[in-house]
């Protein structure tokens, strides 16, 4: 479904991403596991459009996308949730998840909004609250439900568990779990290798723009480097 | 008579809410002040002083001429003063000069059509005056304020109930999330300083309209008014716009018939530094404080 060559991002003269390569099959949950400042949310925003890449190629189904604008790519079928939880805090709960629809021109959008309100009931008590008075976990939620409402094929989260409690973070990663069970391939970028390798199906470790490992989830969460690496003590 | 006066005043502060919106608009997607604005609004007067005297065109027709007129010359003023500085990601302050220089062309070139003299605009209307109890309006005012509210409540329509109007807050608080979200967020700026334009042009037709005259210069006082008025109100917010155009407006007619008529801008702008001292942020504005917490 997603398949990166060569891929290089540089700010100016420092260079993010140097030379990645990467495929995300139809169904999966691949995620991107690394240090801070390794690459791994670089690569989603040369997918997203949000970088230009400098060099190498992004084909989404078969068409090449790197260099496309953020809003043809999503209206391909690609969302991406980004880092932070960036909800439109002076909208609403309600114009939050319309925004999410925004590209879409079928008459089920209503039907959907529905379906996500009843997903998160939270949200559903809140849907006439501005959105910036939500709490952390609400507004992860918010995100995330917004995004489910572009109905995507390719779902790109960006560290979706930083910064919440741990009770939230579990709800978050049974929730990516439910939402590829029901058909979304996602792309995952997470500093949390423990919880991300555990619902992952396949795997890649970036480190400084590289990818020097990768392989099914199950075989990084017993590699001997990887531990030592990224699920330190914890 | 007080009320009188009032209702005076609220007439007049229509107009400049209505320019006021125009700075506001533009301001909320861009952060910028678009310095041209009160010569696309000189722009709308004149196109709609074209259509009534030189075609005969009723006044409602030539409102919607003068918008049409003034969005016209927005996308000219985003395609030369606006989008190529923003590609090349200059400062805030860069666009204030770019804008500046094309009002000013705008300027010139009118004031060449015209001579420099102010043209006389009468537009066919009964020459009544609708009285209501003591009160009593005439038809041009009549007119100028409900055209006025009109265009503000479809324009509070526009930003709260439509698809068009999420996208251009969506872009105004994160161009980023945006994007993400499918918006083109270029073309949301485009609509956005279309927008701008044909409000300050439909205040440029009323303005007309109220003191029978438009002028090349015209432009200049009202922008001038427009900028105190959002300032006044709070950069970037719709609620403050209306509101410190009504306030600007009450207190000028105020000050022409208890005061005199040469102290109208001492008393409009003294009531803005004022204003700055209390209460920085503007009536509706967030303090900076406020913004950096969230």
């Amino acid at each position: 479904m997603l398949r990166i060559r060569g891929l290089e991002v540089a700010y100016g003269a420092v260079a993010a991403v140097r030379g990645v390569d990467l495929d995300v099959a139809a169904g999966e949950i691949v995620t991107l596991i690394g240090a801070n400042g390794a690459g791994k949310s670089s690569i989603l925003r040369a997918i997203s459009g949000l970088v230009r890449p400098r060099a190498g190629t992004i084909e989404f189904e078969g068409k090449r996308i790197d260099g496309l604008r953020p809003d043809r790519v999503t209206a391909l079928g690609v969302a991406q949730v980004p880092e932070g939880r960036a909800v439109l805090a002076r909208m609403t709960v309600l114009e939050n998840l319309l925004m999410g629809a925004y590209p879409r021109r079928d008459g089920e959008v209503q039907a959907d909004l529905e379906r996500v309100l009843a997903r998160f009931p939270r949200l559903a008590e809140r849907r006439n609250q501005l959105a910036g008075t939500l709490s952390g976990g609400e507004q992860q939620m918010l995100v995330m439900g917004r995004a489910l409402m572009a109905r995507p094929k390719l779902l790109l989260l960006d560290e979706p568990s930083m910064g919440l409690a741990p009770l939230v973070v579990a709800e978050v990663f049974r929730l990516i779990r439910q939402i590829n069970e029901e058909g979304t391939t996602v792309l995952l970028v997470e500093q949390n290798a423990r919880q991300a390798l555990r619902i992952a199906h396949r795997a890649y470790v970036v480190e400084t723009g590289r990818i020097p490992l990768s392989g099914a989830a199950a075989d990084l969460a017993q590699d001997q480097r990887v531990a030592a690496a990224y699920l330190g003590g914890r | 008579m007080f009320l009188q006066q009032i209702l005076n005043g609220i007439t007049q502060g229509g107009t400049y809410a209505l320019v006021a919106l125009g700075y506001t608009l533009i301001f909320g997607v861009l952060e910028i002040i678009n310095m041209a604005h009160g010569d696309l609004f000189m722009m709308g007067a004149m196109v709609g002083w074209a259509l009534v005297t030189l075609l005969g065109w009723s006044l409602v027709p030539a409102l919607i001429g003068g918008m049409v007129g003034a969005a016209l010359l927005g996308v000219v003023l985003e395609f030369t003063a606006l989008r190529p500085l923003r590609r090349k990601g200059g400062t805030n302050l860069s666009p204030l000069i770019s804008t500046i220089g094309l009002g000013m062309v705008i300027q010139n070139l009118m004031v060449r059509a015209t001579n420099g003299q102010p043209l006389s605009f009468r537009v066919p209307l009964s020459e009544g005056v609708i009285r209501l109890g003591p009160l009593q309006m005439t038809t041009a005012q009549l007119v100028v304020l409900g055209v006025s509210i009109l265009l503000m409540a479809l324009l509070q329509w526009t930003l709260s109930r439509t698809r068009l109007g999420r996208a251009v807050r969506a872009v105004s608080e994160n161009p980023e999330t945006a994007a993400l979200l499918g918006v083109n967020v270029s073309g949301v700026i485009l609509a956005t300083v279309m927008l701008a334009a044909a409000l300050g042009g439909a205040a440029g037709v009323l303005v007309g309209l109220s003191f029978v005259s438009v002028s090349a210069t015209m432009g200049l006082p009202y922008g001038l008014k427009g900028l105190a008025v959002i300032i006044l109100g709070g950069l970037g917010n719709v609620k403050g716009a209306v509101a410190g155009g009504l306030i600007i407006g009450v207190l000028e007619a105020l000050t022409v018939a208890y005061g005199g008529a040469g102290y109208k801008d001492a008393v409009a702008f003294g009531f803005l530094f004022l204003m700055l001292l209390l209460r920085p942020q503007g009536l509706f504005g967030i303090s900076a404080a406020a913004v950096r917490r969230s």
